[in-house]
C-alpha cells in the first residue's frame, strides 16, 4: 500500500520462511496482509536451509521451546496438507522419524544424559526419543559405517523442502489476496497514528500492526519500536549430491535425501559474521564425516555447495515478543524456520491476529537476556 | 556413423565415439555436449522428477541439465567432458544407484 492506500491489518517485514508463514497464517484468518521484503538479495537463511523438521534435542535447557517445537511437528501434517490445498504446491513433508548418529562412547553417554534430562519436557505426551544400539540401527538404517556405534531415534522428526515450503507460503498468501512487495528493504519502521508505517525505497506502507520477521534485520529495526533483539550470525555449509535412487530411509541430523533424490550433507557451525562463503576446508570435513557415517556416499558426485547464515539468539531459542512501548509491534526470530513453520502459521499467527501473544509465549521474550546470564540451550 | 553437421571454423582431427550404440563423429577438443549437438542429438536424458526429456541448456557447467552416462559413470555433465576416441556415452535414465 502506498501513501494513498488504506493500509493493511498487519504489515509483515520480511518474506522468508518466518515472515511468509506468519503472513499466510494471518491471511487464512481473513486479515489483509502486506509483506515488505528486501528481495532475493537478502541474506535469506530460508534459501540455505537444510530442511529438517526436527524435534529431538531441541529445548534442552528450555522446556517451553521443546514443547513449542513438538507442537509444531505435531501440526506439520495438517499444515502441509492445508498449505498444499491452498497453494497448489506441496512442501514435500515426510515424517518417517529421524536419526542422530552417535560415533563415540562419550557422545552416547552425553545423549543418554540428555534424554534423561528431557524425559519429562512434554509431560504425558512423552519426549519420545530412544537410544538404539548398532543392531537395532542396522534394522532400520542399512549401510551405516563401522564408527556409528549407536543412534537416537525420534518418531516426531521429519523433513520438508525449504524452497517448496517458501514457494507454497507465498502462493498461498497470494491466493488469499495478500500483498507481497519485493525489493523493498525496510529503512525505518515507526508509529503512525494508531498503526505503523514502514518506509522503503518503494514507498511507505501502513498497517494496524507490524510484525518484524526480517531475520538478522530485526536487530537493527527493533530498537525504533522499543524491541531489543539480540541475534548472533552462525554460518552453516551444505553439500548436495547428484540425484540418487532412494538410499536413506529417514533424515538424520547431518544427512537427508530429498524427494528428487539428492542427498544433502550438512552441519557446520561457524563464526564468520554474515559471510555466506563456502570454503574447502569445512566442506572437506563435512564430506569426510558423511562418508564415515555412511560409506556408500563416497561414490556420489557432489553437484552443489553453499553457505548460509543462521539466526541465533544468545541461548539458541526463539524470540517472540510484543513491544511494551509500542503495543501492536511484534518481533519474531528463530533459526528453525522450517520446523516451526507449522506453529508459526497455525498457532502464532492467530495470536498476532488477536493482537496479543498468549502467556505461554512470555518466556520467549528477549527480557530473558536482560540480566546478562545466558545459558546456551541445545538448538 | 552419425556425421557432424556443424560448419566448423577450423578443421582439426576427426574422431568417433559411441552414443546409445551409434558411432558419432566429433572433432578433437569438442565437449561431449558440443559433439552431440553438432550431430543433431539433443535428447540426452529423462528428468527423474517429471520423466520429461532434457538436453543442453547452459553449456558451461552450471545447470546440470546435460547429464549423460559416460563409460559407465552416471550423471556426468556432457558440456564439461571432452570427447575422446571410443568414449561410450549413454542417455542418463533416471537416478544414479549407489551400492551400500
Amino acid at each position: 500500500m502506498s501513501d494513498t492506500d488504506d493500509g493493511a491489518d498487519t504489515l509483515v517485514v520480511g518474506g522468508g520462511l518466518v515472515g511468509a508463514a506468519l503472513a499466510w497464517g494471518l491471511a487464512r484468518l481473513g486479515e489483509r496482509v502486506t509483506v515488505i521484503d528486501e528481495g532475493d538479495v537478502a541474506l535469506r537463511a530460508s534459501r540455505g536451509n537444510f530442511g529438517l523438521v526436527w524435534v529431538q534435542s531441541k529445548g534442552d535447557g528450555m522446556s517451553e521451546y521443546a514443547r513449542w517445537t513438538r507442537q509444531s511437528a505435531d501440526l506439520w501434517t495438517d499444515f502441509a496438507d492445508e498449505l498444499e490445498a491452498a497453494s497448489g504446491v506441496s512442501p514435500e513433508y515426510q515424517k518417517p522419524g529421524g536419526l542422530h548418529f552417535l560415533l563415540s562412547e562419550a557422545a552416547l553417554e552425553a545423549k543418554r544424559a540428555q534424554i534423561n534430562r528431557m524425559h519429562n519436557v512434554n509431560g504425558a505426551l512423552g519426549y519420545g526419543v530412544e537410544l538404539l544400539d548398532r543392531k537395532a540401527l542396522d534394522g532400520i538404517f542399512p549401510g551405516l559405517g563401522p564408527d556409528v556405534i549407536a543412534g537416537s531415534y525420534s518418531p516426531h522428526d521429519g523433513h520438508a523442502s525449504p524452497l517448496k515450503l517458501l514457494r507454497a507460503l507465498h502462493a498461498g498468501l497470494a491466493a488469499r489476496g495478500g500483498r507481497y512487495v519485493s525489493d523493498a528493504k525496510a529503512q525505518a519502521v515507526e508509529r503512525d497514528g494508531s498503526g505503523f508505517v514502514v518506509r522503503t525505497a518503494k514507498g511507505s506502507f501502513r498497517g494496524g500492526k507490524v510484525v518484524l520477521a526480517a531475520g538478522h534485520g530485526n536487530k537493527w529495526l527493533g530498537p525504533s519500536l522499543g524491541l531489543n533483539v539480540p541475534l548472533i550470525p552462525e554460518k552453516g555449509q551444505i553439500l548436495v549430491t547428484e540425484r540418487i535412487r532412494p538410499l536413506l530411509p529417514m533424515p538424520t541430523h547431518v544427512l537427508r535425501q530429498t524427494t528428487e533424490g539428492t542427498v544433502m550433507i550438512g552441519d557446520s557451525h561457524e563464526d564468520t559474521g554474515y559471510s555466506t562463503d563456502s570454503e574447502t576446508p569445512v566442506l572437506t570435513r563435512i564430506a569426510r564425516d558423511a562418508v564415515r557415517s555412511f560409506p556408500a556416499l563416497a561414490g556420489a558426485r557432489i553437484v552443489r555447495s553453499w553457505g548460509a547464515v543462521r539466526i541465533l539468539s544468545p541461548d539458541g531459542c526463539p524470540i517472540y515478543q510484543e513491544s511494551e512501548s509500542h503495543p501492536g509491534a511484534f518481533s519474531v526470530n528463530c533459526h528453525s524456520g522450517v520446523t516451526l513453520a507449522g506453529a508459526h502459521a497455525l498457532s502464532l499467527a492467530p495470536m498476532l491476529a488477536r493482537g496479543k501473544l498468549d502467556s505461554e509465549l512470555d518466556v520467549f521474550s528477549s527480557r530473558r537476556f536482560a540480566d546478562g546470564s545466558v545459558t546456551r540451550a541445545a538448538h | 556413423m552419425v556425421p557432424s553437421r556443424a560448419r566448423r571454423i577450423e578443421e582439426v582431427r576427426t574422431i568417433s565415439f559411441e552414443f546409445e550404440g551409434l558411432a558419432v563423429q566429433a572433432q578433437e577438443g569438442d565437449s561431449v555436449a558440443a559433439a552431440l549437438t553438432a550431430a543433431g542429438i539433443v535428447d540426452l536424458r529423462d528428468s527423474p522428477v517429471s520423466g520429461a526429456p532434457r538436453g543442453i541448456y547452459c553449456m558451461m557447467g552450471a545447470c546440470f541439465d546435460c547429464l549423460v552416462e559416460i563409460d559407465g559413470q552416471p550423471n556426468r555433465q556432457a558440456c564439461m567432458c571432452e570427447v575422446r576416441e571410443g568414449l561410450v556415452v549413454r542417455r542418463q535414465q533416471g537416478r544414479a544407484e549407489l551400492e551400500l
